[in-house]
């Protein structure tokens, strides 16, 4: 293989995209020269991006039509503003309504973007909303997280609402991000500038060993690319029911029994009976993924 | 703080069995002749996950009991300050315990039962984000506070000067505090005056607009109607039906 | 913020050029669209850009651009966070031949 290995985590959204679609597979909708630009970061004197910092179009995967979305993590912390919460949606509604063989959340984003605070909350309700009328429609959402701002806030929320969640041990995932607990519960809380305790807290292996996330990759764009194809061939659409939800209850409930003072991944770790916990965060994912599922095959 | 003679208000005196357990409310009411769930938090409850997987435990009860026979309105009262702030709730994935919550909510829409939330305290991001907001009808009562951060914390993580926020706040709902500017954005269908009134006819009120409204979400559209939220509508249409290539 | 115009006399850019998209907007980096113009003797170039006070510069660098590549006919449109003019310059460059990647 002559391809060069591509970073997923340093990748811009439109690099990502380009990487995972078939080559000129893809087709944007809203695309940059229609200057889409949000006028409450202008009305804030704070600069604009053309896309307002999602790409969203249609595509297609290993020869499957797909759409995709991808948040660009470098534009304000890839932050949900009317109109990028407004062109998922839209691609969500697409989606509910074309029936592609699945929608690709590539979330890099740390939730609501302060300038325009309250039509991003509401994006995301929308977002939120039409995602699951994707779902109920039989289209399956899958997210990919492996960027610098991770999925964070309300985008935290919506990745775990999809049905596949894709991830690096580089991307992370979760709800209030280290440094906002940090800062009002003090640093004994969560030290936010220990970098292997905020990966233990909220990286992709742990995810992975929760069953958060269904697929940990290494940080390499063609890995996400795989695993994006694994997913389309092998997803089988589990609609919500009462019974797949008092399932889901009862497992959630039974997490926290399992880990009842746990605050760090090392002890998940230690009770999920890997051998050796520290070991862990060096672990390259096919190790990991290896470790992980025999365990799962003793039991 | 959360007032138990909110019951007797929604419902009338003697109407209601709801029970208040910390900064969890749940139990059965009647609206005239009709049975009505009454589920939510309490007290500016920061959601944890034990909140989240009570309010959902409480939604697929309902929704069980209910199979086969008309599915009784759910109403969500809504008091909280947010998510809560912990090292090991986020390491436990509390945004998958809320997502669970929003499933839940989505399972009772589908299921039939009409959803209105009614906000009596504050309601702020996260915590509002798992339930309220994905009522099909949204009301705001007199006092409620909606907000995602206020303008102080606002203005020293955006640096931009307070005093500039407050200004442009005067005109524009997409940032400050403020079930008035929810309701501009279309987000809160109805802000309720009056505190201390009978509210009977106008929850019978929202609960009908909320069986007119099931499975369809007319927020944006509504936004735009009242002024406070333009674009979000035109996009989402502009991407939902652009033709391909076009 | 500073917004501002500028029309510089250019070569044809000639061949077919396409829309496209390069960089983006984050701290000292900046988005540069291309897409096409009216007159193709030149180059329009809006400039929007966070760091107020610097137009001559910006003059000195579009200026360069011009005379260094065919871009008659383009509309070029820059969001810009504080990018420092070899940024700029290479971003310009980067945009210009991703221009010429087949047709529209």
């Amino acid at each position: 293989m002559s391809a060069k290995r591509v970073s997923y985590f340093e990748a811009s959204a439109r690099a990502r995209v380009a990487a995972l679609v078939d080559p000129g597979s893809f087709t944007e909708f809203c695309p940059p020269a229609q200057r889409r630009t949000s006028p409450h970061l202008a009305q804030l004197d704070a600069p604009v991006a053309f896309d307002d910092g999602v790409v969203v179009g249609a595509a297609t995967v290993d020869g499957k039509p797909v759409l995709i979305a991808a948040q660009e993590g470098q534009f304000n912390g890839g932050a949900v503003g009317e109109v990028h919460g407004a062109k998922i949606r839209g691609l969500l509604e697409r989606a509910a309504r074309e029936r592609p063989a699945a929608v690709l959340l590539l979330v890099d984003s740390g939730g609501v973007r302060l300038h325009e605070a309250n039509a991003g909350l509401i994006a995301i309700s929308e977002i939120m909303r039409a995602l699951m009328a994707a779902q109920a429609a039989g289209v399956p959402v899958f997210a990919l997280v492996g960027g610098a701002c991770g999925a964070f806030g309300g985008m935290g929320i919506v990745t775990r609402l999809c049905d596949e969640v894709i991830m690096s041990e580089e991307g992370r995932l979760g709800l209030s991000g280290p440094e906002v607990i940090e800062t009002v519960k003090g640093v004994g809380e969560f030290d936010s500038r220990d970098r292997s305790l905020v990966w233990r807290v909220t990286g992709g292996k742990l995810r992975r060993g929760l069953g958060e996330a269904t697929r940990l990759v290494d940080d390499d764009a063609s890995a996400f690319r795989a695993a994006a194809v694994a997913a389309l061939t092998h997803h089988r659409n589990a609609p919500a029911d009462l019974a797949s939800l008092k399932a889901a209850q009862a497992a959630l409930t039974e997490r926290r029994a399992t880990h009842p003072d746990t605050r760090d991944g090392l002890e998940v770790w230690r009770t999920l009976g890997l051998a050796q916990p520290e070991a862990v965060p060096m672990l390259a994912s096919d190790e990991f993924n290896r470790q992980l599922d025999a365990l799962a095959t003793e039991v | 703080m959360s007032d138990p003679s909110l019951f007797d208000a929604l419902f009338g005196a003697g109407n209601h069995t709801v029970v208040i357990d910390g900064h969890f409310v749940a139990g059965p009411a009647r609206l005239g002749d009709t049975p009505v769930a009454v589920i939510g938090s309490w007290d500016a409850a920061a959601v944890d996950g034990d909140l989240a997987l009570a309010i959902a435990g409480e939604i697929l009860r309902v929704v069980e009991a209910d199979a086969g026979a008309t599915p009784r309105p759910i109403v969500f009262v809504a008091d909280t300050q947010g998510q809560a702030l912990s090292r090991r709730e986020e390491l436990l994935g509390l945004n998958g315990a809320f997502a669970h919550v929003a499933r839940c909510v989505d399972l009772a829409r589908r299921s039939g039962h009409p959803t209105v939330a009614l906000i009596h305290g504050e309601a702020v991001s996260g915590g509002f984000l798992a339930f309220g907001m994905l009522a099909d009808r949204v009301v705001a009562l007199p006092g409620a506070q909606v907000r995602v951060m206020d303008l102080r914390a606002m203005s020293r993580v955006t640096k931009i000067e307070f005093d500039r926020l407050q200004t442009l706040a005067q005109h524009s709902p997409v940032f400050a505090p403020g079930a008035d500017n929810y309701w501009r954005m279309g987000a809160v269908h109805a802000l309720w005056h009056d505190a201390g009134a009978d509210w009977r006819a106008p929850l019978a009120m929202a609960l009908a607009e909320a069986v007119d409204a099931a499975g369809h979400d007319g927020r944006a559209a509504l936004g735009a109607e009242r002024g406070g939220r333009t674009l979000a509508a035109a996009v989402a249409r502009e991407v939902a039906n652009e033709v391909a290539g076009g | 913020m500073e917004r501002f115009e500028i029309t510089l006399d250019a070569r044809p850019a000639g061949a077919a050029r396409r829309s496209t998209l390069c960089g983006v907007v984050a701290s000292g980096n900046l988005e540069v669209l291309v897409e096409l113009g009216q007159d193709p003797a030149a180059c329009t170039v809006e400039v929007s850009t966070s760091a107020d006070g610097f137009r001559d510069i910006w003059e000195a660098v579009l200026a360069d651009f011009a005379e260094r590549h065919p871009a008659g006919g383009l509309r070029i449109s820059i969001n810009d966070a504080g990018a420092t003019p070899a940024v700029v310059s290479l971003r310009l460059a980067q945009a210009f031949e991703d221009s010429a990647g087949g047709a529209a």
